[in-house]
């Protein structure tokens, strides 16, 4: 089977880990990765902003950038529910506005096979146990989206019990939101604290070295929290706990400022599969 | 609404203040998350609740698509059944009407039912201004007006308060108003009530006129229904000779067997009841039994704008049960007077910049008070998609000619680079090659600043991920404009693995 | 989107050049429901689904059914005695002693002979002039019901002649209610509806009153009677 990864763009400038992970974790399992060029960022923080109109032509590039795959898999549930729920109200509103179908087509086009990476694991590939060796105790933080909006439901805490050496811890108030929520994190920077403190809090309570998430941008922001306070603790998406093996152990990336990257170098694999040349 | 006070800080300023008072984050903590799994427990008693959920969000948008039918209909009962009807475009033309059929029986004061409605058209000040005084009967309706405060939740008014906090308040205030507090109280919360049912036994026993709100106006037979627990809803409405119920446009229902559905959800999701200690139910005026004289104000007062835009209009389902208040993170932390408004947490998110507009600085701040994290819908036993209508409210601000230029112009620019692959690798790379200079935190003034205030910024990848895919996997340089692969893998069977 | 407009005149009509505002309100109405087919006649409710469910428990079982709203009553600090038709006034009279009531309001047609056992109380017979403040004088209130629901734990009074008018139920403090079970309990809510005629003043009581205002820490008894007796009677 080949899938197109849909990376998004935070993991593109900020996690790169996150992408590789996802790759060497799907070719493990016998799945052809691709990654389309064209793709760039789903327009979320635009649309949820209140940027309707801004959000459109990436609504174009999205459907155009995956077009002919099966499954576009992304390993962040709030991009995935931004194309399965939001597209579609952005099409509609286009269509009442009198601005013809194009975009509606574009939102119904991808709504069906845009599949965040647990789902994709565990509704396509239908495994659960995924060959993971991760020897670390790690709690998990259901972000809002998948949550809520995709249903993952427990998905990520199964494949993530499946790990090997790994030993889950339960977090309390797990499925409260951490305060991240987009530009909410800016222009309400308070609240946001507020709540990112507490989640954080919960996190430390357990006793867990990793905070694992299947959102970068929860992450993003309970990191800046830790890194902040100096925590004893570890932020990690699952992808790269998932993607983890006794051959291939997990290799934090060093600070900044650190030596050399370890990152994509060690992530990648050997052998290279071209991609499909685009024109 | 009644004017906004156009120098009300806006969410953000106001939460900046009250998420550091660390007994307010106390009390809201411990009171919300005290409801919040009593109500998950009394739903889960119920195995048809999805399907009582959407019955409710039916009833509710069937009236509010037929409301001039239902309201006429409505009017037509109440007259038939011995009640005068009123109509209120606004908050003030609803004050003014009731302040007239008080003046007209010669009283001066009167008993008031908890009620969202005169809340929202501050009726107890424009009354002070007739010379009338009226004396709040709910138990924490009475502990925010002896505490000179405003509520700050829906079904709870003072929630902020704790024990301590009203007893001090009873001891210091109520013998001003009437009957004095005993001179031992003490803060257990069963004599802090028995102190409230003797201060207002004198108030019940001598009004003369009352005014309630109502939850449902049942058009078919005229039929108004106040749900409540604690007993003063059935003073106010049996024992004056006068009552005068101030109701929303859009708490009409068809027909009595539709109370099927909202007294199941109601209680559940309100006070995570079966079912809450009393609910009356009165059909204009009976002989003998309850008020001789019964007026109903019908408020519009912003409704009908609301019921005019096709995505905000089904904030009007609302039935004020308080349960997306009790479940919500930004209300737990920011309290409810952050929301400046009679309706704060979710609800009063979408409801109030729809109600009156988004003109001043805090109602346009209100759309934004919220992570879009969606407990508010979950929970929601009318099953309003508050997500939805706060992205919605949002465009509405944005695209107002105020102070939102410059965020427009970056959401532009960010477009276009994203919109543009080629110039968006260039930019990763610059921000890759100097990443060792980036600081943890931002001294300048801005959205940065407000990140780092509290939190480190995140580092630069030392190279973005489609660069190392370029340099790893050899692909050609996609042009910006490329569409996907068409790929021959054999298709997948959709029927066997459909994704959820 | 329009912003609230202005207010306008008072809401008595005027003249036909100044619309009165009921004329405003429904006009406002029907522009924002533009979107909306209009079709003559009433509106259709057949899209409205009725597909929960209309009891949560078997209605076939009036033990399981009387068992039940036992259980809910006292679930929200009700006392529940349960009797038949024949030892009525002895519990009636032995409950009376234990409350050390003296004195009862009672509706008119409540059987007198369920007071038959009672001694040294004075019971007054409702009418219409019988004041708030008088019925604050009077310890305990007798009444039967117009039927229970066992799901919500509540009884319905409609008012009707073993009843009395609503005060009576809300001024004294201890107020002992008396259901014939299991004929007059239902299920659930859906169940209750067709019983009950909306037009006559209806008073739904699930328990003494209470509140949750301080801390949202339920507390029984406010202004409501903070003593409610409930007496199941089985024939």
């Amino acid at each position: 089977m080949r899938v197109a990864l849909f990376v998004t763009c935070v993991n593109d400038a900020l996690y790169p880990d996150t992408g590789w992970a996802t790759v060497r974790l799907l070719e493990r399992l016998g799945v052809e990765v691709d990654f389309p060029e064209a793709q760039t960022c789903c327009g979320q923080p635009q649309f949820n902003t209140g940027y309707r109109r801004e959000t459109e032509p990436l609504v174009r590039r999205m459907a155009r950038a995956f077009d002919g795959y099966d499954y576009v898999v992304t390993p962040s549930g709030s991009c995935a529910a931004m194309v399965r729920d939001n597209y579609p109200r952005i099409g509609d509103k286009a269509l009442a506005e009198g601005r013809g179908s194009e975009l509606a087509d574009a939102a119904a086009s991808l709504r069906g096979r845009m599949l965040e990476l647990t789902e994709f694991l565990v509704d396509v590939l239908q495994v659960t146990d995924v060959g993971a060796y991760f020897p670390h105790t790690v709690t998990y933080h259901p972000s809002c989206h998948g949550l809520r909006m995709l249903g993952l439901g427990e998905r990520p805490r199964r494949l993530l019990q499946a790990v090997r050496g790994l030993e889950l811890r339960e977090l309390e108030g797990a499925e409260e939101c951490c305060g991240f929520g987009g530009t909410f994190a800016v222009k309400n920077p308070d609240v946001s604290v507020a709540m990112g403190r507490d989640k954080v809090r919960h996190a430390l309570d357990t006793g867990a070295r990793v905070l694992c998430a299947a959102d970068n941008s929860c992450l993003t922001h309970l990191d800046g929290i830790l890194r902040r306070e100096a925590a004893p603790l570890h932020s990690l998406h699952i992808a790269e706990i998932l993607a983890s093996t006794e051959e291939e152990p997990f290799t934090p990336r060093p600070a900044r400022g650190g030596g050399t990257s370890a990152g994509p170098s060690s992530a990648r694999p050997t052998t290279s599969t071209a991609a499909r040349s685009r024109s | 609404m009644s004017r906004t006070d156009l120098g009300m800080p806006t969410f953000p300023q106001a939460a900046r203040v009250s998420t550091k008072d660390a007994g307010l984050r106390a009390n809201l903590t411990h009171a919300t998350h005290t409801i919040r799994a009593k109500r998950a427990a009394a739903v889960a008693e119920l195995p048809d609740w999805p399907r009582l959920r959407a019955a409710g969000a039916a009833v509710k948008d069937h009236t509010l698509r037929h409301l001039d039918h239902y309201l006429l209909q409505l009017e037509q009962a109440v007259t038939q059944a011995g009640g005068t009807v009123h109509w209120a475009t606004t908050a003030e033309e609803a004050n003014r009407i009731t302040a007239d059929i008080i003046k007209a029986t010669g009283e001066t004061e009167v008993v008031k039912v908890k009620s969202m409605a005169t809340q929202e058209t501050g009726l107890n000040e424009a009354l002070a201004h007739h010379g009338i005084t009226a004396y709040e009967t709910d138990l924490a309706e009475l502990i925010v007006q002896l505490g000179d405060d405003k509520p700050s939740h829906i079904l709870v008014p003072a929630i902020h308060k704790n024990r301590t906090e009203i007893r001090d308040i009873f001891t210091r205030t109520m013998a001003a108003w009437g009957r004095p507090a005993p001179d031992d109280l003490h803060d257990t919360p069963a004599e802090l009530a028995e102190a409230a049912r003797l201060h207002l036994r004198e108030k019940f026993l001598r009004a003369k006129v009352a005014v309630s709100g109502a939850n449902f106006m049942i058009a078919e037979t005229g039929t108004l229904v106040v749900v409540e627990s604690e007993g003063n809803g059935r003073m106010c409405l049996t024992l004056p000779d006068t009552l005068i119920s101030i109701v929303g446009i859009e708490k009409t229902i068809p027909t009595f067997r539709d109370l099927d559905i909202l007294l199941q959800t109601l209680p559940r999701s309100s006070t995570a009841e079966r079912m809450n200690p009393y609910t009356t139910m009165w059909t204009g005026t009976t002989p003998h039994d309850g008020p001789r004289n019964f007026h109903l104000v019908l408020l519009d007062n912003g409704r009908t704008d609301t019921l005019a835009d096709t995505t905000g209009r089904q904030a009007l389902r609302c039935i004020r049960c308080s349960a997306c208040l009790n479940v919500c993170p930004v209300y737990e932390r920011a309290g409810g007077h952050a929301y400046g408004s009679a309706y704060p947490g979710p609800i009063g998110a979408i409801l109030t910049p729809q109600l009156r507009g988004t003109s001043t600085p805090l109602d346009a701040s209100l759309p934004y008070a919220s992570t879009l994290c969606g407990a508010c819908y979950d929970v929601c036993p009318v099953a309003i998609d508050i997500p939805e209508i706060l992205v919605h409210l949002r465009e509405r601000v944005a695209d107002q000619k105020d102070g939102h230029r410059a965020e427009r112009t970056a959401m532009k620019a960010a477009t276009w680079l994203l919109d543009h692959p080629a110039a968006l690798s260039a930019t990763e790379r610059a921000a890759s090659a100097t990443r060792r200079l980036h600081p943890n935190r931002l001294p300048v003034p801005g959205p940065g600043k407000a990140w780092s205030d509290a939190r480190d910024l995140p580092d630069v990848a030392a190279e973005s991920f489609r660069a190392g895919w370029k340099k790893a996997r050899g692909a050609r340089t996609g042009t910006g404009t490329g569409t996907g692969t068409g790929t021959n893998e054999p298709k997948h069977d959709k029927d066997k693995d459909t994704p959820r | 989107m329009t912003q609230p407009a202005p207010s306008t005149s008072p809401g008595t009509p005027t003249s036909p050049e100044t619309p009165s505002s009921r004329d405003i309100i429904l006009a406002r109405i029907r522009a924002a429901l533009s979107d909306v087919p209009r079709t003559p006649g009433p509106p259709d409710t057949s899209g409205i689904p009725r597909d929960y469910l209309q009891a949560h428990v078997p209605d076939d079982d009036p033990t399981a059914l009387t068992d039940l709203l036992a259980a809910h009553l006292t679930d929200y600090r009700a006392h529940v005695h349960r009797t038949t038709t024949g030892r009525l006034p002895q519990v009636l009279a032995e409950l009376l002693a234990t409350r050390r009531t003296r004195t009862t309001v009672i509706p008119p047609e409540l059987p007198r002979e369920w007071l038959a056992r009672t001694t040294g109380i004075t019971h007054t017979t409702d009418h219409p002039h019988l004041t708030a403040t008088q019925l604050d004088g009077i310890d305990t209130v007798i009444t039967g019901c117009a039927l229970a629901i066992a799901e919500t734990g509540t009884l319905v009074l409609d008012a009707g002649p073993d009843q009395g008018r609503r005060i009576l139920t809300l001024v004294p403090d201890h107020h002992v209610c008396v259901v014939r079970a299991p004929q007059q309990i239902v299920a659930s809510v859906p169940r209750a509806l067709p019983h009950l005629d909306p037009t006559r003043p209806l008073t739904w009581i699930s328990g003494p009153s209470a509140t949750s205002d301080i801390e949202l820490s339920r507390v029984e008894g406010v202004h409501g009677p903070r003593t409610l007796d409930v007496i199941l009677v089985s024939a």
